[in-house]
């Protein structure tokens, strides 16, 4: 049985295991301390200072995301003091950058945005002066406006530690400090591999998801769990539906295996061809051979597969007729087709195309 | 699959996913999991990076996991079953064997022995190229960790000797003692979503769902009862290649395809579109009218994935749901009701009301289904084998007893590819995927953004061989085997073998399968789509 260190929080007698840190015990307890650049998975940082608390016997505050818990320790983490902190780190973060809501893809899902409404921030105490940085606008997938960057750093770790590209850093130094790639090109112009993990791990509008601008607020849109259409690994992931139309793909971590929220540019950014014009919305069928494909009924449509069908393996056999089907339908599509091919018409010509 | 499947009974991945990233070793040989299947690729990263897996890499190609591999053996093309040979010569030779597993739970050690014993490093670096000392070096690796895992891919079946290697790479797994433990296992990576659903589904020549052969008198009579019917027939069926070498002979006159777009990915595509236009009848049902829908009777419109109810089994056993996100545009439909439909006029009823109601039919007759219901996967996909509703789903087969009882060792002699470079045709043509899209194209090029990062087919040739043929970047060049030829940029990049270029098959104006080789695996029935010989000229 593995030692359980006990400690207080808030007075409360709680318990962790050795190596975890203030944060993820509070957590687990069920007590609530405010994070920006904390992220699950991934080095703890201590970067945004929101989630400082007291500790009795230490010399200032501490980052509750990084410090380890030891036996008998005391945290407090709603004094006047702590609150004031977290206050001073939220108005600082608020008056460093423009976060204008009104016309922020995440107004509604922004992590800063919550944090000043749940301090009740009227307004910052500091000038308002945001960097100034260019928006890359390079691509139609991802979109960054640094101005609203608040150097959390989570899109540095999801792109180093957990999709592991190594494509975004820090580059200057201070007041300058940026996130991006390499020589601080636009994404389109790096090594960047378009999986999105970065605007999925970020706590702001500093990068969004260019296909979902003014493609609907996040309350008004519904999300649908699924899995991805693409290739075998079966990723989960969210549709984020707005008036019948998917117009964003984002990654949960809480779908767990087997890809713990992460996505590829496929998924992410390849559902263009539900709503693409060209798909097809009437059967079509050749009224005569050499002719062009015409619309027609469905009932039209079935009548001549059915007959035609029927004529063959009348005149021909069963085994004249044969069947592929589709390794991107379901299995409940794999199913009735070879139950169909067998039972239905009598043959196991039936095939699909795993070998290809 | 075939290949697997004989060695341990299954042809499925063995482990499951999770389990990579921590895992002792990693081999992965012929597959470009980062360009893919990139989730998995993130998790083999992070293996490497962050918890200490060693990495050994087998591929022609310079692929993005080499950058982070701590041995590439880069081996000529089509010259696998030497080197995975190669390696376990070593393992024997240096006594890195696990003797207690290859007793204890494998058949046909003896024979394996004698081949293995003729490939000596020395031997296999002939053949394929890989220096003797690294052969030496990823053997011991491979052998030395407590807990090794086998990634592979298309690299490594689409030979002509495609099941010849998956049966090497059983073999190397279980010389170590690698199968039916966590972390460990012999991994093939599925391409497609449901690629593993449609063969456990049954939507192959030879068995109904499970696996269970329709050769076989009572478990026809176990279907016959279960879906109503006086007979069904015990012949099995024709492979798609040969469905559609049928169908060029004039044997099969009506042919019904569902979402596959052959006219694209079959190999020696004049052959496939003469095949398609010498049937009677073609019915196709798709979502987009693709180039094999033009050349249909009757062309059936679909819903999309994301327009429908279902499952899907991903490439670790994993069922998971498919959810209706938004309708249909039109009057297409979702498949399964397609299919009823037809079933129905002609005069065999098929009437369900939903998705659900064929799965509850599905779990009635495919035993490793039995346990999954719609509501226990509503969180979290389950793993078959899951045999009953109390069951928690099974990451990891052959624990304890493989599928077929004891592993079987083959004896597995190097054969080349069937068609080598020569004076007409100089140079190897390997094809695959990219990561930015997806198969036949029909679904990725449409989409804006993966189109600005790739948006014509590039022609893979090593600086050396294109400066030799007056080749620049970007220049269009001309590929033209003993079956066609096709146009399109070159990329010229370090990624490609000197004598080898790799070309996707994602673009219908450069169809790479004008030129690919349809020799098949003769087991397997694959086509060989990494070894062709083609001429590469300045166009």
């Amino acid at each position: 049985m593995e030692k359980k260190i006990p400690l207080t929080i808030d007075g409360r007698a709680v318990q962790g295991r050795a190596g975890q840190t203030i944060l993820e015990v509070a957590r687990h307890s069920g007590i609530f301390i405010p994070t920006l650049c904390y992220m699950d998975r991934t080095t703890k940082v201590g970067a945004c200072r929101v989630c400082v608390v007291e500790v009795e016997g230490a010399r200032t505050l501490v980052a509750s995301c990084c410090m380890p818990i030891s036996p008998g320790m005391v945290v407090r983490t709603d004094t006047p003091k702590v609150q004031a902190a977290q206050r001073m780190v939220v108005e600082l973060l608020w008056s460093s950058g423009d976060h204008n809501c009104l016309t922020c893809e995440r107004n509604g899902s922004c992590e800063l945005q919550d944090l000043v409404y749940r301090f009740q921030i009227e307004k910052p105490r500091f000038e308002i002066t945001p960097p100034g940085h260019a928006k890359d606008l390079s691509n139609s997938m991802i979109q960054r406006d640094l101005n609203k960057c608040v150097l959390c750093g989570r899109c540095i770790r999801a792109c180093n530690e957990i999709q592991v590209n190594e494509v975004l850093d820090f580059t200057r130094r201070g007041s300058r400090a940026k996130v991006g790639p390499a020589f601080e090109t636009d994404y389109i112009d790096s090594d960047c591999f378009f999986c999105g993990e970065c605007a999925d791990a970020c706590p702001v509008g500093a990068i969004t998801l260019r296909p979902a601008r003014f493609g609907g607020r996040p309350w008004e849109t519904k999300k649908v769990r699924t899995t991805c259409t693409y290739c075998g690994v079966g990723c989960q992931m969210e549709l984020n539906v707005h008036e019948d139309r998917i117009v964003s793909v984002t990654g949960n971590s809480a779908f767990g295996e087997p890809n713990l929220g992460s996505l590829c540019a496929k998924g992410r950014f390849g559902m263009d061809f539900v709503h693409h014009p060209d798909r097809l919305k009437k059967p079509l069928i050749r009224r005569e051979k050499g002719g062009d494909l015409e619309e027609a009924s469905w009932e039209e449509a079935l009548d001549l597969v059915a007959s035609r069908f029927k004529e063959i393996r009348e005149k021909s056999g069963p085994d004249a007729l044969a069947g592929l089907s589709s390794a991107r339908c379901t299995n409940e599509e794999n199913y009735l087709f070879q139950k169909f091919m067998r039972a239905g018409i009598g043959t196991n010509n039936v095939d699909h195309c795993a070998r290809l | 699959m075939a290949g697997l499947a004989a060695a341990f009974g299954s042809g499925a991945m063995t482990n499951s996913i999770a389990e990579l990233e921590y895992t002792d070793c990693i081999l992965a040989t012929g597959t470009n999991t980062t360009e893919n299947h990139p989730v998995i690729g993130a998790v083999v990263k992070r293996a490497v990076r962050q918890h200490n897996t060693k990495l050994v890499v087998i591929d022609p190609r310079e692929i993005t996991l080499t950058k982070y591999a701590d041995i590439w053996l880069r081996q000529k093309p089509g010259t696998d079953v030497a080197v995975l040979n190669g390696l376990m010569n070593v393992i024997l030779a240096e006594n890195l064997s696990d003797k207690a597993f290859v007793e204890g739970r494998t058949e046909n050690f003896e024979a394996f022995r004698q081949v293995v014993e003729k490939y000596t490093p020395e031997f296999v670096e002939k053949i394929s190229g890989v220096p003797a000392e690294d052969l030496k070096r990823a053997a011991r690796m491979y052998a030395r960790a407590k807990r090794a895992s086998i990634l592979y891919s298309m690299g490594i079946t689409q030979h002509t000797t495609g099941t010849d290697n998956v049966k090497s790479v059983a073999n190397l797994s279980m010389l170590c003692g690698n199968v039916g433990i966590e972390g460990g296992g012999v991994n093939p990576l599925r391409g497609q979503n449901n690629v593993q659903g449609a063969c456990d589904m049954g939507a192959l020549p030879n068995v109904f769902p499970a696996y269970q052969q329709v050769a076989a008198p009572e478990v026809r009579a176990f279907f016959e009862k279960a879906w109503g019917v006086q007979t069904l027939p015990g012949k099995p069926g024709l492979t798609i290649m040969e469905i559609m070498n049928a169908a060029h002979h004039g044997d099969i006159k009506g042919l019904y395809i569902m979402g596959e777009n052959p006219m694209i990915s079959d190999p020696d595509l004049s052959h496939a579109e003469e095949s398609l236009k010498k049937l009677d009848f073609l019915v196709v049902q798709d979502i987009f009218l693709t180039e094999t829908a033009r050349l249909a009777d009757v062309v059936l419109p679909s819903a999309s994935f994301a327009e429908k109810e279902g499952t899907f089994t991903n490439t670790e056993r994993r069922v998971q749901r498919v959810r209706k996100a938004v309708g249909s545009p039109g009057e297409a439909l979702p498949d399964w009701e397609i299919i009823a439909r037809i079933a129905t006029r002609m005069g065999y009823p098929m009437a369900y009301g939903n998705a659900r109601e064929i799965w509850e039919e599905i779990r009635k007759v495919t035993p490793s289904y039995a346990g999954i219901s719609y509501k226990r996967i509503e969180r979290e996909g389950l793993q078959w084998p899951c045999p009953n509703t109390e069951h928690p789903g099974t990451r990891f087969l052959h624990k304890e007893r493989f599928t077929r009882g004891r592993g079987l060792f083959s004896a597995i002699e190097y054969l080349p590819p069937a068609e080598l470079p020569d004076e007409a045709y100089p140079m190897i043509l390997s094809t695959g995927r990219v990561l930015y899209h997806y198969h036949t194209g029909t679904m990725t090029r449409v989409s804006k953004g993966l189109s600005e990062r790739y948006s014509e087919s590039l022609v893979e040739i090593n600086p050396e061989d294109a400066s030799r043929l007056g080749i620049d970047d970007g220049r269009t060049v001309r590929l033209t085997s003993r079956r066609g030829s096709v146009r399109a940029k070159a990329k010229v990049t370090g990624r490609s073998p000197v004598g080898t270029v790799f070309m996707n098959f994602h673009f219908r104006e450069a169809a790479v399968n004008l030129l690919t080789n349809p020799a098949l695996d003769p087991i397997g029935k694959i086509p060989e789509y990494k070894v062709c010989a083609v001429r590469v000229e300045a166009a």
